[in-house]
């Protein structure tokens, strides 16, 4: 799958604050690629400088296998974090005013702005103002101002802030809608269940530096600790677990089960699942085994904390 | 608002014309006079309607008069003592009364008096005062432009007026429009819809377009309020039969010694009008009026992107406002005395400076070659500014809640 955006080394520095140092990304073309970082950790500056706000120090930045240039705005979407319209001027100009700024004839913008009305069931907006409807509404016309052009390149910062649960659905409803349709998407957030959800490659932003990039399924299998939740219904708790202690490491685990069974965390390292089972069924019935793959949450709290210990111990 | 303003304006002025024209209420002088020299002078100037109305009391006892003026009897006192000579009676001539008297009637009892006694050492030299009325002349000097034009004294109150008037106008445009240059782009970073644009568009783009959609904006309204203003103002002159121009509150001494020069400045003005470079002036007003407008709002655009609200603007907006007035009072001061003295040239030349200073020198005639130079100066100044503020503002439209200082604006040039 080729690449529809590659950052290369690219160093930003405000001052003597580094914000980037020496960050390459690569995000495949249609992917939803989950941009995730701490406060602070400079995804605010990387975004800002795909959209040619701020110019790199050094590096480059290639879209869709050309070098990033000003014409390329108009394949460009972004909803940044911090939001905000003209206030005092109704919707519909708004969107017009903002659409043609990306391109569009004026024709064209009102056709897309009608679909997207109706397609989110906010037709009766057009003669509003802003300062007239609530935060989550604002949102909504925020969301399709930035997707009006049909950009090959989205980039949504912290996307479902503001809305309720039913409104954050619809948003993620029409996100992967755009994905079926070819569009690739950034996707800047804390939420790491939404994380999960959407994102098919993840890349993790710590203090100026990318510690982890890939497909989601990659980095977990990376951060896989090898180790099982077992629910076992047994007579002979000690024989059990003198056997398993023999070979594994284990740990009291805690789950939900409808039986009164005894729940355990087996790390098993190189040996193989089946030998684990093997010994369980001996034993007793096996009523629960799953093995332990760690969340995004996980991987992200794990990296941070990490690398903060490492920074202190240097 | 746009067409209610010069509804309101109009209002204030046919209010203050009104004002204006409303019959001062006339004030009683008493005069007591020593020497009995005056007091029939004094009663000549005794007219219908006019604001003073002098009474001879001469022979009333000065206590007594005293105290009427403090009973406010008469609205005031002159008190002329008796002295040997005539000429001794400077500084020992009193007025007395309640309130300070006003600037002109002082004068015009000073005027009298001293007529008088001009008159009487006349008398007293034997000398013929018919003769001497005779034997003034007034000479009136002949200009000549080397060019060949000719030209007339009384032009150059024209020229300063016209030069004044333009120079006044970009002045005020700069102020407001300036302001409102600045108060969209610090509303655009408040609003936080600055990120969205900016993605869009380059800094540079959008402050050109601010600046030029500004300026189309304020001429419009200007011509809005041009309009409307003129025509209500005759409709209302019209209708209430008010004298809304200037000149109603001119004192009726000055007042009739304009009339009587007016015909004549009238005369000399309509056919000095035709002599004034008039195609020259117009076309500097418009080049300089851009130029100036575009290089003031480009600092205007700079400082809103600087700061946060407006209320941290007013440590920036000082050094811009500064130049303004100056240029101003150098127009009305220098150029008046010495249009192609040093400091007219000089200043005229400087960019900041340049659109006041030389619309108010044009009318005196100005070397091409100056006003290329000039009008040069002031556009690569311009273009420079906008770089310059274009930096700044790539960098101050995403800072949000610091005031920044000077220092820091120059760090801003160097990311």
């Amino acid at each position: 799958m080729s690449n529809l955006l590659e950052v290369r080394n690219v160093v930003k520095k405000y001052g003597d604050y580094v914000a980037l140092n020496e960050v390459s990304l690569n995000v495949p073309k249609g992917s939803i690629y989950g941009l995730l970082g701490p406060n602070g950790a400079g995804k605010t500056s990387l975004i800002r400088i795909i959209n040619q706000i701020t110019m790199p120090d050094s590096g480059e930045i290639i879209l869709d296998g050309e070098k990033l240039q000003p014409k390329h705005v108009q394949t460009i979407g972004y909803l940044p974090e911090e939001r905000g319209l003209y206030s005092t001027m109704k919707v519909g100009e708004q969107c017009l005013y903002l659409a043609q700024m990306k391109g569009l004839s004026k024709a064209e913008a009102k056709k897309q702005l009608d679909y997207w009305f109706d397609r989110l069931g906010i037709q009766g907006w057009w003669n509003k103002k802003i300062q007239e409807l609530s935060k989550g509404m604002a949102q909504k016309i925020q969301f399709v101002v930035c997707v009006l052009h049909k950009p090959k390149l989205l980039i949504l910062d912290e996307p479902f802030s503001g809305f309720d649960p039913v409104n954050a659905n619809v948003i993620k409803d029409e996100i992967l809608a755009l994905k079926e349709q070819g569009s690739t998407i950034i996707f800047s957030t804390h939420r790491m269940e939404s994380v999960e959800e959407l994102c098919e490659n993840i890349a993790l932003i710590h203090k100026s530096n990318k510690l982890i990039e890939g497909k989601v399924s990659d980095v977990k299998r990376q951060f896989r600790t090898h180790s099982f939740e077992v629910g076992i219904l047994t007579n002979n708790v000690e024989g059990l677990m003198y056997d398993i202690t023999q070979k594994f490491t284990v740990s009291p685990a805690s789950f939900k089960s409808l039986n009164d069974d005894l729940k355990l965390n087996i790390e098993i390292g190189n040996a193989s699942p089946n030998e684990l089972l093997h010994i369980l069924t001996q034993r007793g019935q096996v009523t629960h085994f799953v093995e332990k793959i760690p969340s995004i949450n996980d991987i992200f709290i794990q990296t941070v904390t990490e690398n903060k210990k490492l920074n202190s111990n240097n | 608002m746009t067409f209610l303003s010069p509804l309101l304006f109009v209002a204030i002025a046919v209010f203050i014309g009104y004002l204006s024209s409303m019959k001062a209420e006339t004030k009683y002088i008493a005069i007591h006079d020593e020497t009995g020299l005056f007091a029939s002078d004094f009663l000549k100037e005794n007219k219908k309607g006019a604001e003073f109305n002098y009474l001879n009391l001469s022979e009333a006892n000065v206590n007594a008069l005293k105290d009427s003026i403090t009973k406010e009897n008469f609205d005031g006192l002159i008190l002329i003592p008796k002295t040997e000579n005539v000429n001794d009676l400077s500084g020992k001539i009193e007025f007395i009364s309640n309130n300070s008297p006003s600037i002109s009637f002082i004068e015009n009892t000073q005027d009298v008096i001293a007529s008088k006694i001009t008159k009487i050492n006349l008398e007293k030299l034997k000398l013929d005062t018919l003769a001497i009325q005779k034997a003034q002349s007034n000479v009136n000097i002949h200009l000549v432009k080397a060019s060949g034009e000719e030209s007339l004294k009384g032009l150059n109150e024209i020229k300063i007026g016209i030069g004044g008037a333009f120079g006044y106008l970009i002045m005020m445009f700069i102020i407001i429009y300036g302001n409102m240059v600045m108060r969209s782009v610090i509303e655009e970073k408040t609003n936080r819809i600055i990120e969205i644009i900016i993605s869009s568009v380059k800094p540079f783009q959008l402050m050109i377009g601010k600046i030029i959609g500004t300026s189309l904006a304020g001429i419009l309204q200007f011509m809005i309020w041009a309009i409307i203003g003129l025509g209500l103002m005759f409709a209302a002159s019209a209708f209430f039969g008010v004298n809304v121009g200037p000149g109603t509150n001119i004192p009726p001494a000055m007042a009739q010694s304009m009339q009587q020069d007016f015909s004549g400045i009238v005369q000399m003005g309509l056919k000095e009008a035709w002599n004034l470079p008039i195609a020259s002036i117009l076309i500097g007003f418009v080049i300089y009026f851009i130029g100036g407008y575009f290089l003031y709002s480009s600092f205007y655009a700079a400082i809103g992107a600087a700061v946060d609200n407006q209320t941290d603007s007013q440590q920036f907006l000082l050094p811009i406002i500064m130049p303004l007035i100056l240029s101003v009072y150098i127009g009305f001061f220098t150029v008046v005395n010495d249009p192609h003295g040093t400091v007219a040239v000089a200043f005229s030349m400087i960019p900041l400076t340049s659109p006041i200073v030389m619309l108010m020198r044009i009318p005196f005639g100005v070397p091409w070659w100056q006003i290329a130079i000039s009008v040069s100066l002031l556009f690569a100044t311009f273009f420079l500014v906008v770089w310059f503020a274009a930096k700044i503002y790539r960098v101050g439209i995403l800072m949000y809640g610091k005031k920044p200082t000077w220092k820091e604006l120059y760090k801003w040039l160097k990311y």
